[in-house]
Parts: C-alpha cells; sequence; structure tokens
C-alpha cells in the first residue's frame, strides 16, 4: 500500500506540517476546490488535491481524517494556517505544479478515486 | 519545514516527572577504606557498574568500574577506594526534574549521578537505565489514567440516570470568522469520540455541523448558535441565527443554488453543496426560515442504526460505500 512518503517523494512534494506522519497510508484520493464538495465526497485517508490555501482547508481536511492535502501551483498557506494544521495533524504539501499533472501522476502510483481496504 | 515545535509526551515529562520518582533508592555505598579487591565483589555482586563514597555519611566522590579497571590494570588491587574515586562531584537535586539530570549526563558524560536532598545527603542514584524505565513507566501510567478516563465518558448514559438524559454542547459562531470556521464542528467530533460514538456516525455529524457551522458564518449577519443536543440514541443538532433569512427554503436546498458573494466563493465556499450535503448526512432535518427574523436548522442523527428511516437508509447506504 502506498503511503504519503511515497507520494511525497515520487511528486517531489515540499512537506510544510507534520512531516513526522509521513508513514501514514493513501487509500484514494480526491480533487477539488470546493470545499463542500470535498465534505462530500473524500474519505477517510484520502489525499485531497486543491489550490485552495486557507485555513479552512485544514478544518475540512482534520474532520475528515483526511491522510493529507497536496496544495498545487505554488499557492503557500500562512504561517497561522501551517500552525493550525501542526496542532490538527493535518500534513500539508506543496507544488507548483497543477491540479491536473499531480493527479495524473497521482493515478500512475495506483492512486485513484475510490477507497481500498488497507 | 515546520517551525513549530511539537512537544512529545516524553519530552513533556522530562520536564515533569521529578527525579525521586525514578532514582533508585536502595543504594549501594562504599568508604574510601573500602578495598578496591572488595569493591570488585560489590560491584559484581549487586550486579552494577558504580556507587558512591560515604565518609561518615557525607558523599565524598564516586567510584565506578572504569576506575577498577584501571586499578586492576596496574596490579593496585590493595589500593584504597579513596585513591582511585573520582572526588569531582557532580550531584543533582531530588526534587528537581529529570531534563536536570538528563543535561547533566550529557554535559559530563558521567554515567551515574548521586541523587542528594536539599541538605546534601546522599537520598538514591541515577542511571539512563532509570530514566527511561521510569518514563516509560509514567507513559504507561498515563496511558491507563486515559483509558479509565475514556471508558467512564463511553458510559456516561449509563452512570447518570433520569427519564431522559441529554448532554448540550452549545458553541457561538461569529459571522464572516473563516479563521475559526469549522472549530466548533472540531469540537463536536471530539465530544462524540470520547463518548465512543461510532465512527460513520461521528463523520455524519462532523460533515453535517461543519456545513451548518460554516452557513452561519457565511450567511448570518450577527453570526448564530451551533447546539448540539446528545442523548443516549440520539443528537440533535440545532443551528439559529437571527437573519437575514432564506427567501426561499426550497430554491436554497437545491444542490448548487448559493448566495454567497464572490470573494467568499473564491475561498472554495458557496458551491450551493452545504443543505444538500446536510440532508444526505442526516435521518431527518427540518428548516424553518422567516426573512428578516431568522432561520432555525435541525438536524437529527441517530447514534444506533434506525429500521425505519428513509434517509437514515440512505445515510448508512453512503457509508457503506465510504
Amino acid at each position: 500500500m502506498i503511503t504519503l512518503e511515497k507520494v511525497a517523494d515520487e511528486l517531489e512534494l515540499e512537506v510544510i506540517s507534520c512531516a513526522g506522519v509521513l508513514g501514514r497510508p493513501v487509500l484514494g484520493g480526491y480533487a477539488s476546490d470546493l470545499l463542500s464538495c470535498v465534505m462530500a465526497r473524500a474519505k477517510q485517508n484520502f489525499l485531497w488535491v486543491t489550490l485552495q490555501s486557507h485555513v479552512n482547508v485544514v478544518a475540512v481536511a482534520s474532520l475528515l481524517g483526511l491522510a493529507g492535502v497536496i496544495i498545487t501551483e505554488g499557492n503557500k498557506p500562512d504561517q497561522d494556517t501551517i500552525a493550525r494544521a501542526e496542532k490538527e495533524g493535518v500534513v500539508l504539501m506543496l507544488t507548483p505544479s497543477t491540479t491536473f499533472s499531480v493527479v495524473s501522476e497521482l493515478a500512475s502510483l495506483g492512486v485513484t478515486g475510490e477507497a481500498k481496504h488497507p | 519545514m515546520p517551525s513549530v515545535p511539537q512537544i512529545t509526551k516524553v519530552q513533556e515529562l522530562i520536564y515533569e516527572l521529578p527525579i525521586e520518582r525514578v532514582m533508585t533508592k536502595d543504594v549501594v555505598t562504599v568508604s574510601p577504606d573500602t578495598l578496591m579487591s572488595e569493591l570488585k565483589d560489590v560491584l559484581r555482586v549487586n550486579r552494577i557498574s558504580g556507587v558512591p563514597v560515604l565518609e561518615q555519611g557525607r558523599l565524598v566522590g564516586v567510584v565506578s568500574i572504569e576506575d577498577l579497571i584501571k586499578a586492576l590494570e596496574s596490579g593496585e588491587t590493595s589500593a584504597t577506594v579513596g585513591e582511585k574515586m573520582s572526588t569531582k562531584l557532580v550531584t543533582v537535586l531530588a526534587a528537581d526534574s529529570i531534563v536536570e539530570a538528563v543535561k547533566r549526563f550529557a554535559q559530563t558524560k558521567v554515567g551515574r549521578l548521586p541523587i542528594v536532598n536539599e541538605q546534601g545527603d546522599l537520598v538514591g542514584i541515577l542511571t539512563g537505565g532509570d530514566v527511561t524505565r521510569g518514563l516509560l513507566e509514567a507513559i504507561g501510567l498515563d496511558y491507563h489514567a486515559e483509558e479509565i478516563s475514556r471508558y467512564r465518558a463511553r458510559h456516561i448514559f449509563e452512570d447518570i440516570v433520569s427519564d431522559q438524559t441529554g448532554l448540550i454542547l452549545r458553541y457561538r459562531v461569529h459571522p464572516r470568522d473563516f479563521q475559526t470556521g469549522g472549530g466548533a464542528s472540531s469540537k463536536l467530533k471530539r465530544a462524540l469520540d470520547r463518548l465512543g460514538a461510532r465512527p460513520q456516525i461521528i463523520r455524519r455529524v462532523a460533515i453535517a455541523a461543519y456545513e451548518a457551522e460554516m452557513n452561519l458564518i457565511i450567511h448570518a449577519d450577527e453570526g448564530g448558535e451551533l447546539i448540539a443536543e446528545i442523548q443516549p440514541h440520539v443528537i440533535r443538532i440545532t443551528a439559529v441565527d437571527t437573519g437575514p433569512g432564506i427567501p426561499d427554503v426550497e430554491q436554497a436546498m437545491r444542490p448548487g443554488f448559493s448566495t454567497a458573494p464572490n470573494w467568499i466563493r473564491e475561498l472554495g465556499f458557496g458551491a450551493g453543496m452545504g443543505l444538500a450535503n446536510i440532508k444526505k448526512c442526516a435521518d431527518s432535518m427540518k428548516l424553518e426560515s422567516r426573512v428578516g427574523a431568522g432561520t432555525r436548522l435541525e438536524i437529527t442523527i441517530y447514534l444506533q442504526p434506525q429500521q425505519n428511516s428513509e434517509s437514515g437508509r440512505e445515510a448508512q447506504k453512503s457509508e457503506a460505500e465510504s
């Protein structure tokens, strides 16, 4: 099963919070910039790919128990958001790539939109 | 890398635990007149690698297995401990926290520290092994205490007897407060976890509460209140505000319909999915609104599976898919 660490390595992501829990399994993925859609569709231990970088991203990821969040197109959260992520145990990872590129790379690693059981 | 330091439980304990809780109190000692050949037997019999040296009850030095080896190598077995001991005394107070001892270990490279009280009397001895053992034990105790506290929380409804027991959690939600947005739902989620609710139920409550909370933040003029009443078999979440009110409730319920302004949509809110999400997660929901007066949204979610509820079945179906 694929872990956050493998994803971060393969996609050359910059991990900016909770680097200590990269052993977490990734059971699937979801991509959207609309928080309510994420709330409705992303499942526990999913990776979320978005270009949103504000503090509510952390709230959504924490409420859903997501594996982590990949923030695309070079967007960077502010210090408050990073501190909140650290506190809530949310792994935030950055990349200059677009959401589309990230999703296609994830797919080639075997991450799908359906939940995989560990 | 994150600049925020992460304090682990062990780090916390190093600062919290006093040395006297982890030190060895039953200290084997020798006197300066003890011969090095006798010291060899003291170390072997007690399976230790060093001892404090006391002269008339006063700590005068420490002698270790290294000192013994040196003496053996140079054939000085008839030398006394007083001649071979180390008299550069590094001691730590029994009441100090473990971190003081850890610092001293790092600074001096000694293997053991004599522990003294305020009067300077020897009251114990501390090795790296004692620190490790003490910390492991403390973590174990903490873990146990946490388990008990979780057990108690889970059985709160059995312990408190009434005709109808309920736990009411109220959260004030401030208008346009995106900074702490989701905070009330997070706390509610944690409370349900504490009370031992099933993970799938907690997930549905979290989603419904989050959407209701964000609606108050995005739309309510004065913000509002999120109230959760938890009963043994059901949780009822009510979101109330004092306006502006919804002119057409049916329209508001339609997926994709939103009145959120552009700047809020740019943050990823206002997808028009909030109420639809709530409906999907709830066993039942009631939305009442009057323009100029306010809105009241009531969400009911059963904590145990319900056989006779339409949307409950639907929610369980989507649960099974997840």
